[in-house]
Formats: structure tokens, C-alpha cells, sequence
């Protein structure tokens, strides 16, 4: 019975291996853009002093919060208001974000390009049109795991007793929802919120056609991969860095395993 | 409770509450799919036609969703079974518990490191100047030689593993938390060796969920793009590469079968996640 289990060291040893070295390697490659026998940091401060670096980052840094402020007022309360006055509609919001599992980002896309694209909602023309464009997008793609994590959290609260304490307390439903609801769900919206950032800011596909040229993050590092191998290694990191923050600030705050179909592939 | 006659009036307006989203769902989900559909089924005049489904036959497009079928049936299910046996491994397998939340987190992590960071990834380790290219090369074995090659179909089901294997982890760990020790006891009780107990208790409980989850996998690397494009290169020969050069208007000379084109994946989508459903439902039963 206690003998040592071989075979499942060795897959996890497996494991390691296959999830480590391309992290090692990218690290390694990072810090060769001098010479391949010394080490140096020149690629890191050659891509943080970048000024497209910069202009693309903090694009994608404020489409991530822009994101994350729009599902949430777009799921949160509707997931509230289903629990409490209309759960025949949960199967319906529960088809909406399977949608955008069917429909794949490059699907997705494509549709929002051609219907935008021309009148009656010629969207695609503007700087301001393709801005709300992509900001749409990327709420499709967060959809799913900022529902579920607010449907979970709900779930775990008795929203009846709460919303009529507050009601017989004389307070509105905004009160209700910003003040009541929206703080016994800070877990689960802020899981959904940390995952929505880490997926927006790595985010390629939907940028990549709405977006005229390379505004956003994730145009800027293909770019890189074509044009600057070093600089693009370093960026890796630090986008590999961004995504192991925001999933351990999640697994931090204790919800387990988060939305598992998130991400851009 | 509320008085009956609040209530008709009451039961109008609650519908208000869900309007923003499904507004939303309607203008940024419903309405771009339907167009695509809807242009599916037309010709250039804009009259009925199925001759764009049919086009899908053509090469240029067979050729593609072969690759994009292959490549997400290769990774769906060897990312399923490795996936499976860490996790087992992990959860079941005797080692101590730190491993099991060291590869939970890890998979967290790793199911969500895709798109283009991990493409460079690969080029930095598995590229003719890789570090993992270099140190197999010192070690002897020339894997460019040997008919590696990172920008292909083998190079791009590698990094697709990458996030498969992970998410395989996360989503089949809790069938495994709830294979019962009672079950294995009671199995040898009763005689059964440790084959008869994987091959009459264990594995019937956990295939559905096993097959579900490969299912999602399948659906996962099938949509996938930009781990696509930015590893190979914007002409690979996938599905989602040809409908990202219709976009731009690259290819397919008939832009209503680019439509069709991205139909069909919507269309292997859903037959994947009802098919997954209906295991998730099948799952259930045992894992309470």
C-alpha cells in the first residue's frame, strides 16, 4: 500500500517539463539580445521605454477595466434581477453565453465587421465607432465567466431576505443593487474581473480586425514576433506575468478553479 | 408577498430589467451570427441558394477544416488522456497534497496563457535557436534534421496542448474528487482486481465526463486563431486562418462562402456543446 507511486511522479515530473521549458526558454531568450554567453536586461528596458509599447499597453490597460465595468452592470444585475423576479429567463441567459462558446472570436469578428460596416450602424468608419466596437467584443468574450462567477455568488447568498430587508429599510433598487447586491458579490465579481483582464490584455483576434493598424496589445506583439524576437520574448514574460497575477489574485480569493473557456486562443 | 392585483401590472414592467442585455446580445451576438447566416444561404443577387454549403467541398476549403479538424482531434485527445492521468495522478495518485493545488493553480495559469505570448514562447524554446532546440542539438539529437518543424501542424498541436492539457486538469479534477474511496473498497471486498475496478466502476463514472471535457477541448482549439496566426503565419491552411483572410477579402473570391465558411465551425460548435450537455447531464448523477 505505501510503496512510492512511480508513475504518478513521473507524469507530474512530465508535467513540469512540458510547462516549464517553454517559460525557461523564453526567459533564456529574453536575456540574450546582446550576446548568447552573458546575460542582459536590455530587452526588458529596450520594450518599456518603446513608445508604441506604451501607447499600446495602456490601450489595452483601460479597454481591460472599460470591459470589466460593462459586463459587470451588463451581467450582474440581470443575473440578480433573473434570481429574484424571473427565473423562467434563466435558461435564455443561460443560451446567451453559451453563444459566444458556438461562435468562436474569429466568427464573432467577422459579423461585427460586415454588420457594422455599413448603414444603418456604419461603426467601422470612426475611431469612436471601432473603440465601442471592440469594447463589445471583448465584453462577448468575458461574458460567459463573469456570469458564472455571478451566478455562483448568488447562488451562495439569500438575495430574497437581503433585497427585502433593504426594501422594507425604504431603499430604491439601486441602493439594492449597488449597495446590498453588488458587496456580498465582491468575490465573484472581482474573479470575473481579474480573468476579464487577463484575458482583454493578451486579447489579438477581435482588436485585430476592428482596430485600424496596431493600437491594441496584442497586434503589437505579433509585431514584435515578426520584427524583434528579443523584445518579443521579454513582452512574453511580462504578458505571462500579467496573466499569473490576475489568476492568483483570483485563486487568492478563493474561488476555485476560474471560467475555463475563457481566453483567446 | 405582493397583493394580486399589483401583480399584472408589476409582471409587465419586471421584463424591463433584462432589457440592456438582451439588447446586447441581440446587437453584438444575435445580429452578427444571423448575418452570417442569412449571407450563407444567399448567392451574389442576394436570391436562396445551398450551392455555398456545397462550396465547402472545394479544396481550398476542404483542405482547411481537414487540417482544423485534425489538428483540434489530435490535441482534444491527447491533451484529454495526458490531462487526465496528471490529474489523476495528482488528486488519487498517492502523492502529497501539495501537488494537487500546485497543479490546480498552475493549470489556472497555464489554461489561460495563449494567443500570441504563447506563440513566442514556442518560438523561443522550440525555434531552430530555441533553448530546448540547442540543448537536444548538444545532447545529439537534431530535431530540425529529424523533421521537426515548429510552423507547421506538429509545432502548432504542441502550443495548442499548452492550454489543453490544463484545461483538461481543471475541468475533469472534480469527477475525479468525486470517484469514491468507498467504491474501490467495496470493489476489492468483493474480489476485483484493480483492472475489474477501473474497467467496472471507475472508468464507467468518469467517461462521460471524460468525453465531455475532450468534446470542449475539440470546440476549444478548433475556434482557436491567434495561436494560429501568430505561430505559422497568416496563410497556414486552417479554418479559422481562412476566415480571418475573408475578413480582409483575401481569398475566396464569393464572400457568401466565406459566410458559409464560418457557419460551418458555428455549426461543429453547437453539435459539440449539446453533445457535451448531454454528458455534463449524464455526469451528474454520480458526483453529487
Amino acid at each position: 500500500m505505501r510503496r512510492v507511486p512511480i508513475f504518478s511522479w513521473l507524469i507530474i515530473l512530465l508535467g513540469i517539463v512540458y510547462f516549464f521549458a517553454p517559460l525557461i526558454g523564453t526567459l533564456e531568450w529574453s536575456l540574450r539580445i546582446v550576446s548568447r554567453d552573458s546575460f542582459s536586461l536590455n530587452a526588458y528596458t529596450n520594450v518599456l521605454m518603446a513608445e508604441r509599447f506604451q501607447r499600446t499597453f495602456s490601450f489595452s490597460f483601460i479597454a481591460a477595466l472599460t470591459t470589466i465595468v460593462v459586463s459587470v452592470l451588463l451581467v450582474a444585475p440581470t443575473a440578480y434581477w433573473v434570481h429574484l423576479k424571473l427565473p423562467r429567463l434563466r435558461p435564455w441567459v443561460e443560451f446567451v453565453t453559451l453563444l459566444t462558446f458556438v461562435v468562436p472570436a474569429i466568427v464573432l469578428v467577422f459579423g461585427i465587421v460586415r454588420v457594422y460596416s455599413r448603414p444603418p450602424f456604419s461603426l467601422m468608419e470612426t475611431e469612436w465607432g471601432t473603440n465601442f466596437l471592440v469594447i463589445m467584443g471583448y465584453t462577448a468574450l468575458s461574458l460567459p465567466y463573469t456570469y458564472r462567477a455571478v451566478d455562483t455568488g448568488l447562488r451562495a447568498i439569500d438575495v430574497r431576505t437581503l433585497t427585502e430587508a433593504a426594501q422594507s429599510l425604504g431603499a430604491g433598487w439601486g441602493t439594492i443593487v449597488f449597495r446590498v447586491i453588488f458587496p456580498n458579490l465582491r468575490v465573484a465579481l472581482l474573479s470575473g474581473a481579474f480573468l476579464t483582464f487577463a484575458v482583454v490584455m493578451g486579447e489579438f483576434t477581435i482588436s485585430n480586425f476592428i482596430l485600424p493598424g496596431i493600437v491594441s496589445f496584442g497586434p503589437y506583439m505579433v509585431n514584435l514576433n515578426q520584427t524583434r524576437p528579443y523584445e518579443a520574448a521579454a513582452v512574453a514574460i511580462i504578458s505571462f506575468g500579467l496573466t499569473w497575477a490576475s489568476i492568483g489574485v483570483i485563486q487568492f480569493l478563493g474561488r476555485g478553479a476560474p471560467g475555463q473557456l475563457a481566453g483567446t486562443r | 408577498m405582493t397583493s394580486t392585483t399589483g401583480t399584472a401590472r408589476r409582471m409587465s414592467w419586471e421584463w424591463l430589467g433584462v432589457v440592456p442585455f438582451f439588447l446586447y446580445a441581440l446587437l453584438f451576438l444575435i445580429i452578427p451570427a444571423s448575418f452570417l447566416v442569412i449571407g450563407s444561404f444567399q448567392n451574389a443577387d442576394g436570391s436562396f441558394t445551398l450551392g455555398n454549403f456545397i462550396g465547402l467541398f472545394d479544396e481550398t476549403v476542404r483542405n482547411s477544416y481537414a487540417l482544423s479538424l485534425q489538428i483540434s482531434l489530435f490535441t482534444a485527445l491527447a491533451g484529454g488522456i495526458v490531462g487526465f492521468l496528471m490529474a489523476y495522478a495528482a488528486i488519487a495518485g498517492g502523492l502529497p497534497r501539495f501537488v494537487r493545488s500546485f497543479l490546480l493553480t498552475f493549470s489556472g495559469v497555464a489554461s489561460n496563457f495563449s494567443g500570441v505570448p504563447l506563440a513566442s514562447a514556442y518560438i523561443s524554446t522550440l525555434g531552430r535557436q530555441g533553448m530546448a532546440t540547442i540543448l537536444l542539438r548538444l545532447a545529439g539529437i537534431d530535431i530540425y534534421s529529424m523533421g521537426f518543424n515548429l510552423y507547421g501542424i506538429i509545432g502548432l498541436s504542441l502550443a495548442y496542448l499548452y492550454f489543453q492539457m490544463p484545461l483538461m486538469v481543471l475541468i475533469v479534477a472534480p469527477a475525479i474528487d468525486g470517484l469514491k474511496k468507498e467504491w474501490r473498497d467495496a470493489s476489492q471486498n468483493l474480489g476485483a482486481s484493480n483492472w475489474q475496478y477501473w474497467r467496472y466502476v471507475a472508468l464507467p463514472v468518469l467517461l462521460p465526463s471524460l468525453l465531455g471535457t475532450m468534446i470542449l477541448l475539440f470546440g476549444n482549439s478548433l475556434g482557436a486563431y491567434a495561436t494560429a496566426f501568430a505561430l505559422v503565419s497568416g496563410t497556414f491552411p486552417l479554418a479559422t486562418i481562412l476566415i480571418g483572410r475573408q475578413i480582409r477579402g483575401e481569398v475566396l473570391q464569393n464572400p457568401n462562402l466565406g459566410y458559409a465558411v464560418a457557419v460551418g465551425m458555428v455549426v461543429i460548435m453547437s453539435v459539440s456543446i449539446m453533445v457535451y450537455s448531454w454528458l455534463q447531464r449524464k455526469t451528474e448523477r454520480w458526483l453529487r
